[in-house]
């Protein structure tokens, strides 16, 4: 469902960001994105939402290739990705319900199917009686819920996690990554970047590990990598 | 777009000050614009008063038939630049002058005034070559003595309006411009504003002329707004020196209507500008 066929990504200002990166996740699938700061992981995720475009190489999400996508290919390709972040990114003035409908509102859904939708993922994020609770009247996990709900709410077929415990402490993280691990048994694929090794190593999911910018270790890559590149420097880079 | 009707009220709700400020700078730099409207107008008003003056008048030599000054009116009246031909014989001259001059009454006397053909010519038609060519048609009869125009007036007046034309085209670009740039940034502050809004919209997989939506209407109502305000304070202004200066006259309802749908349409593409700026960054 998400392929990467030997993406490098340079950023205008700044070096590599990406180099040679080759993947694959499936649907359903549950993965860890790990790696220091700055190795790559928002990038990789960015890549997938097409918030950057790869600078070399193919990215393929839900069938969709970024060497043919135009703008306009992209709002559609975003209403089957769930996004994620550390900071969560609500909507202050509005309340939980209200930034989880929001989401559905600003792609056109029908107003009457709105209502039970929000009501149905709030349940599932367990967040049903704080609905009318402004952002600052919850707590950092119980945002991050309310994050994972809009994310949730237009039934993607991933999400995508970006840090999403990292301003969280240990019970609100435990919750967090549970509510993921029962997000993702419904059959939506998590892709979570997280530097909390603790918590990647406490789990028997596939994790692809970054480091500088290229893909150092993937414990779980079920296929062959991709057929080798043209660039004899790239076909030494053996990814494990 | 009932959404978006919605997020554009919910805009002005959510930040009441900076809606405030945004529609009161709006109205500012289209009222400065308004104010020089205003002295453009009257200008304008004024000259069009003095060129409708503008008159030639051939004196016709006495003892000339009357069947030959009655053709040659008729004829002058059909020069498409002629709006009206009036011939004014020795009595009604004689007339005119005890009216006007009443203190000369018992000096002027029948017989020393001339009868004569007056020309106006239409709008458009005032300027001093033309004024020339119908003097010289006019004095090509044979009966016709003397011929008076002002000459060096009608050029004097010409070229006041040329200036005019120009120092107010060009004080009208101006101010246009730094009107557009004014409120093209008190737009870009609202967008700022909402930039996580649209950020959100964006990564939820709203359609770019959705995000678009509710600014367009956004900026449309503030410049309609800003609009209204600043008519309203022009002719606060209006009837305040109108106190002192009782001659001013005030734009026409269609001109007004132009300068609120223009604030609007400034509004709406400063928004346009804005907005589309900001989504091709994010």
């Amino acid at each position: 469902m998400i392929r990467f066929t030997h993406v490098s990504k340079q950023y205008p200002r700044g070096g590599p960001a990406l180099d040679d990166v080759s993947f694959h996740l499936s649907r359903g699938e549950f993965a860890f994105l790990t790696g220091p700061s700055g190795a790559g992981k928002s990038t990789i995720l960015k890549l997938i939402y097409v918030g950057e475009r790869p600078t070399h190489g193919e990215v393929r999400v839900a069938g969709q290739s970024s060497a043919v996508m135009t703008r306009k290919d992209i709002p559609e390709l975003r209403r089957r990705i769930g996004v994620v972040f550390q900071e969560f990114r609500l909507l202050e003035d509005r309340t939980a319900e209200q930034n989880v409908a929001f989401a559905l509102e600003v792609i056109g859904t029908p107003r009457a199917q709105i209502g039970p939708k929000v009501a149905r993922v709030l349940t599932q994020v367990g967040l049903a009686a704080k609905a009318t609770s402004l952002p600052h009247e919850l707590s950092g996990g119980e945002q991050q819920r309310v994050a994972i709900a809009r994310a949730l709410v237009n039934d993607p077929l991933m999400l995508l996690a970006d840090e999403p415990t990292g301003n969280l402490d240990d019970r609100a993280t435990r919750g967090i990554f549970q509510l993921l691990r029962e997000i993702n048994a419904l059959g939506t694929a998590v892709l979570m970047a997280s530097h909390d090794l603790n918590l990647v190593r406490s789990t028997p999911y596939r994790t692809l590990e970054m480091n500088h910018g290229r893909l150092v270790f993937d414990s779980g890559a079920s296929e062959p990598p991709p057929a080798a590149p043209v660039s004899p420097a790239a076909s030494t880079r053996a990814v494990s | 777009m009932n959404l978006a009707v919605r997020e554009a009220f919910r805009a002005f709700n959510r930040a009441p000050m900076l809606s405030a400020l945004s529609v009161t700078t709006i109205a500012f730099s289209l009222f400065a614009f308004g104010l020089f409207g205003l002295v453009a107008v009257n200008m304008r008003a004024a000259l069009d008063q003095v060129e409708e003056r503008v008159e030639v008048r051939g004196f016709v030599a006495e003892g000339t038939a009357p069947e030959a000054t009655s053709a040659a009116v008729g004829d002058v009246a059909a020069f498409p630049e002629v709006a009206s031909v009036r011939l004014v014989t020795e009595v009604q001259a004689l007339e005119r002058a005890r009216r006007e001059l009443p203190e000369f009454q018992d000096v002027i006397e029948a017989g020393i005034l001339p009868a004569s053909i007056e020309v106006r010519l239409k709008e458009g038609h005032r300027d001093p070559e033309t004024v020339r060519a119908i003097a010289r048609r006019l004095s090509a009869y044979d009966f016709i003595d003397d011929i008076r125009y002002g000459e060096e007036w009608v050029e004097k007046l010409h070229r006041l309006r040329n200036i005019a034309t120009g120092v107010g085209i060009t004080l009208g670009l101006i101010f246009a411009g730094v009107a557009v740039i004014i409120i093209g940034s008190t737009i870009r502050m609202a967008v700022l504003a909402r930039s996580r809004e649209i950020h959100i919209m964006r990564l939820v997989g709203a359609t770019d002329g959705f995000i678009r939506a509710p600014f367009l209407i956004e900026g449309f109502l503030k410049g309609l707004l800003g609009g209204v305000l600043a008519l309203v304070l022009t002719f606060l202004t209006y009837a305040f020196v109108g106190q002192y200066q009782v001659q001013a006259m005030y734009f026409g309802a269609p001109l007004a209507a132009l300068g609120v749908l223009g604030g609007a349409l400034i509004g709406l593409l400063g928004s346009a500008v804005s907005v589309g700026r900001h989504l091709r960054r994010v």
